[in-house]
């Protein structure tokens, strides 16, 4: 429990000190002030729009999930049992579409951002409260176009809507699903100007740049990614909807028009948009490592650094995704040697991750769990995303379920793990109330557990030759899938549990106190629930955060959780 | 410039989110300014597919600009450059209090939009005549027709776009000419009108660089 001093003594007496002064339970609070539906509905306050965000994006991770479970289910056996190739193809679509525009950008910075980000910088709320409730109902509408396609037979595009295949061939819902993401993207948009100028111009005093928690660095390149690269998709895609509605359009070869363009377009927002997956996730673990390894993060600077490099830096190398598109060799040489240097400041937040438990004094809270098991699979899934920079090994491996591997390595194993232990550590704040501790750790384990034994197989399915989009294929590659589908149910209870006791402990759970980690961010500094308003009086800050001390820890206790 | 205002009559516009209308006017300014930034963006997807197939079949694109009206063209970027000054001057007048000069001012700008649109309505007909419309009639006579109608394609697409842009400017005016006929804009309240000017100017420059890439590169 305590890494530098295992004083029995020490944890004894600090469990007397917290039952003794159980956390107290803010009656007045953000949730009990106002009650009905019409309140929500309503509400302008960044911590109920965050809730509200929750409830919508677990609905669209439930709906992709089933249908990876689906495919997962069909690939147990070389040929196909349960659904038909057409079937198949929807079902990959969807799960693509809805876990990425539906719950991976809008996850950690909708939800955690919206919550703890005006919390964090000691405003009362974000800068455009109407603004920001706005882009949760355009977020909705965008969602029922989504779900209308769905409905009406599904889209067999894949998540890419490559053309010429979307514009002309496809014989699926392409505009009505096209139109949803197209409006899901503004609502990413409004959020993005939100979060920029909250940052800018609602910070407390004496809260300068360098004093900002790296939640929040992260959260502002993120939000920079987020305006500067989705309307070049929405552009896209209303591109391919009019070309398809049309019968002619800018990427179609009867006119002169090249295909390939679409895919430069969709992969200048489409790889930006994967640094919008994984940089929340990012400034997440910053948080998580400091707090429960009770020391200053090492390199402050270069890590909130790295996320501005990251974010620059993931505009300058949509290219890697089309070695194999007709792109020049030259081009293809750039592209690469741009993507190899994205690893640089990823690396950097990795040693900076490392080195800052180096002497800490390490809790492993449930928190703490998801965030040891992202560092590990997101430098697992940074290093395989090395080989696919490079050239050679790309076109051996393009297309194939190392590409999956890799990326569920970051998205998954990366920005859901983030974000489940984000949501495990500021749930105290947002209910007020502690979640099991013990059951906690238990899903923390069966997530990693599972989530390896999904797609660690797929990484040497796909070096052995497994193309993506296939549900049949030779035999000799079923041990690898049933592994994978076991894996996939493993993780289905991990992903279960956290929903089954985090919705007992709002309303059973012990009550938590202001601030049950003892952490040093100003979230904390305010009852939870928190007030309306956030805080009492304007909070005035005078140091840099992550003013940890290994030796004054002693009344963080786990054990009585 | 000089406006004596009371504090008092400041804080009523104020968010409580802010400190004070100081905060208030700055978030909001920049909020306007990031969302052009995305408008740029987004109008960037069509500036890079011209800029393609200007580069591959530039002198189809040559042959076919010439084929646009560079009269009505013309003109509609006078009228815009035109509400441009006359929206630059609502604003002075929302920062100086002067209600019945912005009315008119917004009212002006609202109107020149809708001459714009009306120009731009009489053109797209004159285009349809002249079956330059791809899909709907379309003719070529010279050679490679598919590249020409590309052209066209990426005309409408991008003027189309802008067209979409001006209508939403023209709803935001007329409902601005309402307000500040109501008084809204006394006060210091001059906020909303700054903001709708930066939205009313990018609009204004795009179409000043739509101008010379489809109507001009065909003409020396």
């Amino acid at each position: 429990m305590n890494g530098t001093t295992p004083a029995p003594e020490t944890m004894k007496s600090a469990t007397e000190l917290v039952v003794e002064r159980p956390g107290e339970f803010a009656r007045e609070n953000y949730l009990s002030i106002h009650r009905g539906v019409r309140a929500w509905l309503l509400t302008k306050d960044h911590k109920r729009i965050g809730l509200l965000y929750l409830g919508t994006i677990l609905i669209f991770f439930l709906i992709a999930s089933v249908a990876a479970a689906l495919m997962r289910i069909e690939l147990l056996t070389p040929q196909p049992k349960l659904v038909t190739s057409e079937t198949y193809n929807k079902l990959f679509t969807i799960h693509g579409v809805l876990m990425v525009w539906f719950f991976l950008i809008p996850s950690i910075p909708t939800v955690l951002g919206n919550f703890v980000l005006p919390m964090m910088i000691g405003a009362r709320d974000v800068a455009f409260p109407k603004l920001n409730l706005m882009s949760w109902y355009i977020f909705v509408a965008g969602g029922a176009l989504a779900l209308w396609s769905l409905i009406r037979g599904g889209v067999d595009t894949g998540w890419t809507f490559y053309t010429p295949y979307s514009t002309t061939y496809a014989n699926t819902h392409v505009i009505s699903m096209a139109a949803g993401v197209f409006v899901a993207g503004f609502s990413t948009i409004v959020t993005g100007i939100n979060f920029i100028v909250t940052t800018h111009k609602m910070r407390a005093p004496g809260l300068t740049w360098f004093r900002l928690p790296l939640f929040v660095w992260s959260l502002y390149a993120t939000s920079l990614i987020m305006v500067l690269a989705t309307p070049v998709l929405a552009i896209t895609l209303a591109l391919i909807s009019v070309e398809r509605f049309w019968g002619v359009g800018i990427f179609d070869p009867k006119l002169g028009g090249d295909p390939v363009l679409f895919q430069h377009l969709f992969w200048f927002y489409s790889h930006p948009a994967v640094y919008i997956m994984i940089l929340p996730g990012m400034g997440v673990i910053s948080e998580l490592i400091t707090c429960f390894s009770r020391k200053r993060i090492y390199g402050y600077a270069w890590v909130g650094s790295a996320s501005m490099a990251i974010a620059i830096l993931g505009f300058m190398v949509w290219g890697h995704h089309m070695f194999v598109s007709s792109q020049s060799v030259y081009a293809g040489m750039i592209f690469s040697i741009l993507s190899f240097l994205v690893a640089v400041p990823s690396g950097i937040k990795v040693f900076n991750w490392t080195a800052t438990l180096h002497k800490g004094s390490i809790h492993f809270a449930t928190p703490m769990l998801y965030a040891l098991g992202f560092i590990g699979l997101f430098t697992i899934g940074g290093l395989t995303g090395l080989f696919l920079a490079a050239l050679a090994v790309d076109v051996h491996v393009h297309d194939t379920y190392f590409v999956i591997a890799h990326f569920h390595y970051i998205m998954v194993g990366g920005m859901v793990m983030a974000f489940m232990g984000g949501l495990h550590y500021w749930w105290p704040k947002i209910s007020g109330r502690l979640y099991p501790e013990f059951a906690g750790k238990l899903a923390a384990m069966i997530t990693f557990i599972g989530f390896n034994l999904t797609f660690f197989p797929q990484f040497i399915l796909g070096y052995l030759g497994q193309p993506r989009r296939y549900h049949i294929y030779p035999p000799e590659f079923q041990i690898f899938h049933v592994l994978s589908t076991a894996g996939a149910s493993v993780l289905g209870i991990g992903y279960l549990m956290p929903l089954i006791y985090f919705i007992w402990s709002w309303r059973r759970g012990r009550a938590a106190g202001p601030n049950p980690w003892r952490a040093t961010g100003l979230e904390w500094q305010t009852s939870s629930p928190p007030p309306e308003h956030n805080f009492e009086q304007t909070p005035i800050v005078t140091g840099p955060p992550y003013s940890y001390s290994a030796e004054k820890d002693v009344d963080l206790n786990l054990a009585s959780i | 410039m000089s406006i004596s205002i009371s504090p008092a009559s400041e804080e009523a516009f104020v968010g409580q989110q802010f400190d004070d209308i100081e905060q208030q006017r700055d978030a909001a300014k920049l909020g306007m300014w990031i969302f052009l930034a995305t408008e740029v963006l987004f109008f960037g997807g069509l500036f890079l597919g011209y800029t393609i197939y200007r580069f591959t079949y530039g002198h189809i694109f040559v042959e076919a600009s010439r084929k646009l009206d560079v009269l009505i063209g013309g003109t509609n970027t006078a009228v815009l450059l035109i509400s441009s000054l006359l929206m630059a001057f609502a604003v002075r007048a929302a920062k100086l209090d002067q209600r019945r000069a912005l009315v008119g001012l917004l009212a002006g700008t609202a109107v020149l939009g809708c001459v714009f649109m009306s120009l731009k309505g009489v053109e797209y007909h004159k285009d349809y005549v002249d079956h330059l419309v791809p899909r709907m009639g379309f003719k070529w006579e010279g050679a490679d027709p598919g590249n020409a109608e590309l052209f066209y394609w990426i005309y409408f697409a991008m003027t189309g776009l802008h067209a979409i842009h001006v209508t939403v400017g023209i709803g935001i005016m007329l409902v601005l000419t309402l307000l500040a006929w109501l008084g809204k804009f006394s006060h210091g309240n001059h906020n909303t009108v700054e903001i709708a000017g930066l939205y009313w100017h990018f609009v204004d420059i795009v179409w000043v660089f739509l101008f010379p890439l489809l109507y001009l590169v065909g003409h020396r």
